[in-house]
């Protein structure tokens, strides 16, 4: 690009905003797995028999299963025996009734991340569950939400106040047996955000959970499950930040969503883990299964997220269109600068019949970044009429950064249509130029053209959601022009 | 022999044994060795199967199951009328029976000054015919079928195109198999110095229905400003196995144009690997299967731009019938530092039956930032709202479903540029139509 007006460098170092670290008196178990760890996360948890041996169980197997070697990110070998498995806030052992009882300390770090919890329960009408290193520290909106009968509540609460619905649900999207990460993450995960939604119910507002890995040497495995009965809607909403720091640590998080008949579930994520440096130091390794599973006939999923954090991203949010006119959608704009690399897409699984698909995914490469668009798109010999439009494109800023794509494309029924359409391109010299000429600065022409390319993807996001993200994108992006 | 399933590998590896002395270019050491080097390597990788993300959809099984044998070197005697009716007119015909060379029923006209054409058997055969050096510059495509062909090729087609060298009626290589349970390992090379010009037809075909096996290669060099169109038409018996592999190597600012008509075969595999090595080479890519029965018709193409400002352009498309099945998988790598690279490319499939399947995968690898790439790919059927118009115009729905057929396969064999092998496309694709078409003009 011709001349840039302003220094690359000087841009380059730009700080990652939420890297501060709290200082908080934990309760931790020692590094290291085995199934007494396991035992131990599920005592101090008060876990019912079932979701111990639902544990050991995956333990079991995990033992027998290694490491996926197929993706294109690259990382030094994880050494499992090194991470903590458990990290709790100690002043939380008995869990908040209500926010009065949570830790200042605590709802000051939320509302340093711009998650004032407080605020939101007051104003903005947005139901959080905030999870902090291994535990939920606050769920807010539970009264006004269990009066329509929704259940929104920490997943360790559910396991002890609904284990029946627990056992139903967990496991039968992702089962235990899944992937390597999947299944360490069914054997040590510590909470996450349960949902239910009864049936015809409208959830009236959004449901957000915000994850903070905080604790030194600790991996965060959470995991979720919301369910959608028959003819309910959610829109759910989750974010993530952590500390800045020169180690790895590792993020392998299950998201199951259940879909029963005319349900909708629409899922939004901003995920802005740690990226590490500019050198390519420290950052979140970010390995999470996301599962949708559209059950009943004209039941509708749709993934939306903008991934600009983490050292490495390395997921697939899925939807297994199993019932007759389900939808299934994955909106995305994945962002790698300096050294990340994301290894990110989806699979649609058509079962049903008339089902439909769309995904949209944007990958925009800056300094070292690698990103790849994997996918899989499935018409199975049931699926009669299904429908898929995928469109995958690639913006390049700057000569070192990739983008990959791969798509798969499976059609056992003739009545299937599919299309792909991916496109790899830079901002052109002519682009930039108009913009000048128009008295717009390089940099603001950069990001105006960015937000261009992604606003496909912005407008599935939630009002509040898409101004965070469209930020969270610039200020990824600042320093990467030139 | 670590992960070879035990007996496969080894059958491949005692017929080689048993006939490696009366292989041709038995008397050159070096050919001798590679023969061993290669064995070698396809014993220690075996034969490829579903694990490996190259085989995914197709299982090799039945080629390792067939057991075929290494031919003795002694064709069977063909009828020359069965062969003029495959030839292609004006072209310069080089015939193999079952991997070997019949010069009697080859027949190539006077060559302009500076082109060769060759049977490999013979170079093999004489020291230094210079084939030596030229297979240290070709061979390289590392697949356990490319091994085991260098390990028993038997025969196959040398041309070199002299610097300058214009060469008009196309060269017309017409492989036959004709015996049952036969391995055919055929390997052709072609050599075109600065600013030659050649068309060479790659022909696959069989007499009869027999069960055999091809496993063939061909390497292709191109200097300078050279321009080679390569046109590989597969034709093998019903019951047949084909595996083919096409390499290119491209120097600055030549041309490859490569097209793919894969009709035949049980289960054929052709992987087609071009390399922009020279700053403005250009290639294209076509490529059309038909497939019913049970048919699998599997290609993998690759197109590596190394240097900057090439260009590549690839279009295939497939029609599937029956309970036959398709594989697609496009490779575009664009290297670091190409930058300037132009690449574009499409694979439109037609799915005729309830039973038919495609699995395309269309990939693109991007290292560098100022490029144009793009791909697409499509799968449906004939569209309804097409045929109520024709039905409308007083057509039957079987003919209606006939000409949309022909017109979405028709546009690869209209970019032919030779008429004789474009007359000869269309009349096979017309034979393959579930309903004959009036001429059509």
């Amino acid at each position: 690009m011709a001349n840039p007006a302003f220094s690359l460098d000087e841009l380059i170092g730009q700080e990652y905003r939420q890297g501060f670290y709290t200082p908080l008196e934990t309760d931790t178990v020692p590094r290291g797995l085995d199934e007494d760890v396991i035992r131990l996360i599920s005592a101090k948890k008060n876990e019912p028999e079932f979701m111990l041996q639902w544990r050991l169980q995956a333990y079991r197997h995990w033992l027998t299963m290694s490491e996926p070697k197929w993706s294109t990110v690259v990382h030094p070998n994880i050494d499992y025996q090194d991470i903590s498995y458990y990290s709790a806030p100690s002043s939380q052992k008995a869990g908040p009734r209500s926010l009065d009882e949570v830790d200042p300390e605590l709802l000051r770090t939320y509302e340093k991340l711009g998650v004032p919890l407080r605020e939101r329960e007051l104003l903005a009408g947005v139901a959080v569950d905030a999870v902090f290193d291994s535990v939920s520290v606050a769920t807010t909106f539970k009264a006004k939400l269990g009066e329509l009968g929704i259940i929104f509540c920490s997943f360790s609460d559910a396991v002890r106040e609904h284990p029946d619905l627990v056992q139903q649900y967990l496991g039968s999207v992702v089962p235990y047996t899944d992937n390597f990460f999947a299944t360490l993450n069914s054997a040590v995960f510590s909470d996450g955000s349960f949902c239910y939604i009864p049936p015809g119910v409208r959830c009236p507002m959004e449901l957000s959970t915000y994850f903070r890995i905080n604790a030194r040497n600790t991996g965060q495995f959470e995991r979720t499950l919301i369910i959608a009965d028959k003819g309910a809607y959610v829109s759910y909403l989750e974010g993530c930040t952590a500390p800045m720091r020169d180690e790895n640590q590792l993020h392998a998080a299950v998201v199951e969503l259940i879909a029963l008949e005319d349900a909708q579930i629409k899922y939004a994520t901003v995920q802005n883990w740690y990226p590490g440096d500019k050198d390519g130091k420290g950052g979140i390794y970010n390995f999470v299964t996301k599962r949708g599973d559209c059950r009943g006939a004209n039941s509708r999923i749709s993934w939306t997220q903008v991934e600009t954090g983490s050292a490495i991203t390395w997921k697939y949010p899925s939807v297994v269109l199993q019932g007759d006119n389900a939808v299934g959608e994955f909106y995305s704009v994945a962002l790698t600068n300096h050294y990340q690399q994301a290894d990110t897409g989806t699979k649609m699984i058509h079962i049903g019949r008339n089902t439909r698909s769309t995904i949209v995914s944007k990958g925009i490469s800056a300094g070292h970044g690698r990103n790849s668009y994997r996918g899989l798109v499935k018409i199975a010999k049931s699926a009669a009429g299904a429908r898929n439009y995928s469109q995958c494109d690639s913006l390049l800023l700057g000569d070192q950064c990739a983008a990959h794509t791969f798509p798969y494309i499976e059609v056992k029924n003739p009545t299937g249509q599919v299309e792909h359409e991916a496109s790899t391109s830079r901002i052109g010299e002519d682009q930039l130029f108009y913009c000048q000429s128009r008295g717009i600065s390089a940099e603001d022409a950069v990001a105006m053209i960015v937000n261009g390319f992604c606003k496909e993807v912005f407008k599935e996001l939630p009002m509040e959601f898409a101004v965070e993200a469209q930020k969270l994108l610039g200020v990824s992006l600042e320093g990467s022009v030139g | 022999m670590n992960a070879v399933t035990p007996d496969s590998g080894l059958h491949y590896l005692e017929d080689f044994t048993r006939n490696k002395a009366s292989l041709p270019g038995r008397q050159q050491p070096w050919v001798a060795a590679l023969r061993e080097a290669a064995m070698r390597k396809f014993v220690a990788t075996g034969f490829p199967t579903r694990h490996d993300e190259d085989w995914k959809y197709t299982s090799v099984a039945p080629i390792e199951r067939g057991r075929f044998l290494l031919s003795s070197g002694q064709p069977r005697a063909v009828d020359k009328p069965q062969v003029e009716a495959r030839a292609l007119p004006g072209a310069h015909l080089l015939v193999f029976v079952d991997g070997y060379h019949v010069p009697s029923l080859s027949k190539v006209d006077a060559l302009p000054a500076g082109v060769s054409i060759a049977s490999l058997a013979t170079l093999l055969e004489r020291r230094r015919s210079g084939i030596e050096t030229q297979f240290d510059a070709a061979a390289s495509y590392p697949s356990a079928f490319a091994a085991l062909n260098v390990a028993c090729m038997t025969d196959g087609a040398c041309v070199h195109l002299a610097k300058g060298v214009r060469l008009d009626a196309p060269i017309h290589l017409l492989f036959l198999s004709v015996t049952f349970g036969l391995a055919a390992h055929t390997r052709s090379l072609v050599f075109a110095e600065e600013d030659s010009h050649a068309v060479i037809v790659e022909h696959h075909a069989a007499l009869g229905t027999p069960v055999y096996f091809t496993n063939t290669v061909t390497d292709i060099v191109l200097g300078r400003r050279a321009q080679i169109e390569h046109h590989k038409l597969q034709q093998e018996s019903a019951r047949a196995f084909h595996i083919a592999a096409i390499t290119a190597d491209l120097a600055e600012q030549s041309r490859l144009i490569s097209t793919s008509f894969a009709l035949g075969a049980a289960l054929a595999r052709t992987d087609i690997l071009a390399k922009l090595n020279g700053e403005g080479a250009e290639c294209s890519l076509d490529g059309l299967y038909v497939a019913d029965g049970r048919q699998h018709i599997d290609h993998h193409t690759r197109i590596d731009h190394n240097v900057p400002r090439g260009t590549s352009r690839e279009l295939y498309k497939g029609v599937l019938d029956d309970a036959s099945r398709a594989v697609f998988n496009g490779k575009v790598i664009v290297h670091p530092d190409a930058q300037r690279s132009d690449a574009a490319q499409t694979n439109r499939n037609l799915l005729l039956s309830e039973h038919a399947e495609i699995d395309t995968k269309p990939q693109l690898e991007i290292w560098a930032d100022d490029v144009k790439c793009s791909h697409a790919a499509t799968v449906g059927q004939l569209d309804a709202g097409q045929i109520f118009y024709l039905r409308s115009r007083g057509l039957d729905e079987e003919t209606a479903r006939a000409l949309l057929t022909y017109g979405f396969a028709a546009e690869m064999v209209q970019r032919i540029e030779h008429p004789g092998l474009r007359q000869r496309l269309d009349d096979l694709l017309r034979e393959r139509l579930p309903q004959q078409l009036e001429a059509l003009s």
